[in-house]
């Protein structure tokens, strides 16, 4: 009887263990090939080692360094990506929670149609979007403005931005409110002293959401920016590829430099990322 | 909620509540404002621009002798129809997988979420790194074995969009699977108790317990994911980059292919007639969210 049911555990072990290794090597393989091109000189790199013979940080120097004419303006594109996404999680984290407040505390005259529109937004793929944005930050003179780019990030991430919070406040008691009111708080009070401490796991959600969003965007960041001295870093990684002499393992070392704050940033607020973003799509 | 506010504010001795009532109106509005004023700028007006822009008849005759553009249309239906259930599929099957308690699938759930939570630029330049027919590492592995040379993987239409859909999946598996686990983990574990004392095997427990509890998270899921796989530009670009002769292009890279092309006119008209494959998902969703 014991050894039965001692079986049929290791059994299902065994079927989890089945199961779980082909999803760890489809995880990682792409991602081990990338970081292995990042760690192997030029030459070896293509061996088809599983790890190489001589495992360097070569790469990362000459990256650091600026040492390729690809990557003369690296830092210089490094912290575009920063400011880029820095200013675009700034004014989300403004605008969206300025607008959940008046729509979901004040009961704006409006906030219902603000909030349809928003979630429009949302829906409608960005990809299609982007050809209208093109045209019109032509049309404003903000083309090769990093600012061209910041806007057009703050207009993709705000509707979502702007649900989450609405979600979030709608669910604080209406009392808090109402004590402000009797204690004669004025509407900026309620939303500094009560509403923002609050909403703080909200808003670092929120604030994460939108700098991955714009740090990792290619698609408006290739269209809207063009100088090297002005583009971030992805569309530098893109620009890569045009060449047929491209240094592939530089171009993987600095991709590889490029994934690390995004993916650190990730794990650090990932508790709130999980249960601040997926709640919402869970409560449907 | 209105009321409420209004009581509140009429026990006050002092201030009129009309007056009140007007001062946090207006503060609503201004608030409101910002959001309304990038809106209107970098979304309602560039949509009306291309509305305008495309709205020449003759756009629209010359994107249907443009047998691209059929290509394009009908590419993306595979994308979105095999490739979007594909995933959901998979991502149903691997949250049950991911709501078993052992510590080592806690580890691998967090190594899980990688390929979500960094950009996907480097990953996919990664793929097509394996993927070269020459130095590729799948190539050389395919000589070492056979002594033979692989195929030229994105030099075949049929095979560079299989690979783009599987890139895409590689990318949002992660996090379809993390959402669907949320809704497994949020059912009553006394369902699944019952059942086993009824007798009921892992299907029957599948299907009378979890998929009736799940059916409705998991069709949301499923709508949401094909919109946003339309918007799908990075996989295959960055992959195939439209090619071998334009043939893998989807309705989200089309647009870029038209400004190549100096034709922005078309890039518009691509999108007006994307709209009624669009705009009926849109409209699902936002009675479903806006609850």
């Amino acid at each position: 009887m014991t050894t039965a049911i001692k079986w049929r555990s290791v059994g299902q072990e065994a079927k989890l263990i089945l199961i779980g290794i082909p999803v760890a090597l489809w995880t990682l393989i792409p991602i081990y090939h990338l970081l292995l091109f990042a760690i192997s000189k030029k030459d070896t790199a293509f061996s088809g080692n599983l790890w190489p013979s001589h495992p360097t940080l070569a790469n990362f120097g000459t990256v650091f360094r600026q040492e390729h004419y690809f990557l003369n303006n690296f830092w210089l594109q490094f912290w575009n990506s920063v400011f880029i996404a820095a200013m675009t999680g700034a004014l989300v984290l403004v605008i969206a929670t300025f607008a959940a407040f008046a729509i979901s505390r004040l009961k704006a005259r409006g906030g219902r149609l603000v909030m349809n529109l928003a979630l429009f937004t949302y829906f409608i793929p960005a990809a299609f979007l982007a050809v209208p944005m093109y045209r019109t930050m032509g049309l404003y003179g903000l083309l090769n403005s990093q600012w061209a780019l910041i806007l057009a990030m703050v207009a993709i991430a705000s509707p979502y931005a702007i649900w989450v919070l609405k979600q979030a406040s709608d669910k604080l008691p209406q009392e808090l409110d109402e004590a402000a009111i009797m204690d004669g708080a004025s509407p900026l009070q309620l939303f500094r002293l009560v509403y923002l401490p609050l909403m703080m796991p909200s808003l670092v959600a929120i604030g994460t959401y939108a700098i991955l969003l714009a740090w990792n965007e290619y698609l408006y960041a290739f269209l809207l920016l063009s100088k090297d001295t002005s583009i971030t870093l992805p569309v530098a990684l893109g620009n890569f590829l045009a060449a047929d002499d491209s240094p592939w393992e530089l171009l993987m070392t600095t991709g590889l430099i490029y994934a690390l704050p995004p993916a650190a940033i990730y794990y650090a607020f990932r508790k709130y990322m999980v249960s601040g973003l997926t709640a919402g799509a869970v409560k449907s | 909620m209105t009321a409420a506010t209004l009581s509140g504010a009429a026990s006050l001795p002092d201030a009129s509540p009309d007056r009140r009532m007007q001062a946090w109106r207006n503060w609503g509005l201004l608030l409101l404002a910002p959001y309304v004023v990038i809106f209107g700028l970098f979304v309602a007006y560039p949509v009306g621009y291309a509305l305008w822009v495309a709205h020449h008849p003759q756009s629209y005759i010359d994107l249907a002798e443009d047998p691209i553009f059929f290509r394009s249309l009908w590419n993306t239906v595979i994308f979105i129809v095999i490739g979007v259930n594909l995933k959901m599929v998979v991502a149903l099957y691997l949250s049950g997988f991911f709501a078993v308690a052992r510590p080592w699938i806690r580890w691998l759930s967090v190594l899980f979420i990688l390929p979500w939570a960094v950009p996907s630029i480097p990953t996919i330049l990664s793929f097509r790194f394996m993927l070269n027919p020459e130095w590729g590492v799948i190539n050389q592995l395919i000589f070492k074995l056979t002594y033979e040379d692989g195929p030229n993987w994105l030099n075949d239409p049929t095979i560079a969009l299989s690979i783009s859909i599987l890139v895409h999946i590689w990318k949002s598996l992660p996090f379809w699977t993390l959402i669907l686990l949320a809704g497994r983990l949020a059912i009553p574990s006394d369902l699944y108790e019952a059942a086993s004392v009824d007798g009921a095997n892992n299907w029957q427990k599948f299907r009378f317990v979890t998929w009736p509890s799940m059916a409705t998270l998991y069709l949301t899921c499923l709508l949401l994911s094909m919109i946003w796989t339309l918007g799908d530009f990075n996989s295959v670009y960055l992959l195939t980059g439209g090619g071998p002769a334009d043939l893998t292009h989807v309705l989200a890279t089309l647009g870029i292919r038209f400004i190549r092309l100096d034709r922005v006119d078309l890039a518009m008209a691509t999108i007006v007639c994307a709209l009624p494959l669009v705009l009926p998902l849109v409209y699902v969703m936002m009675k479903r969210f806006s609850k």
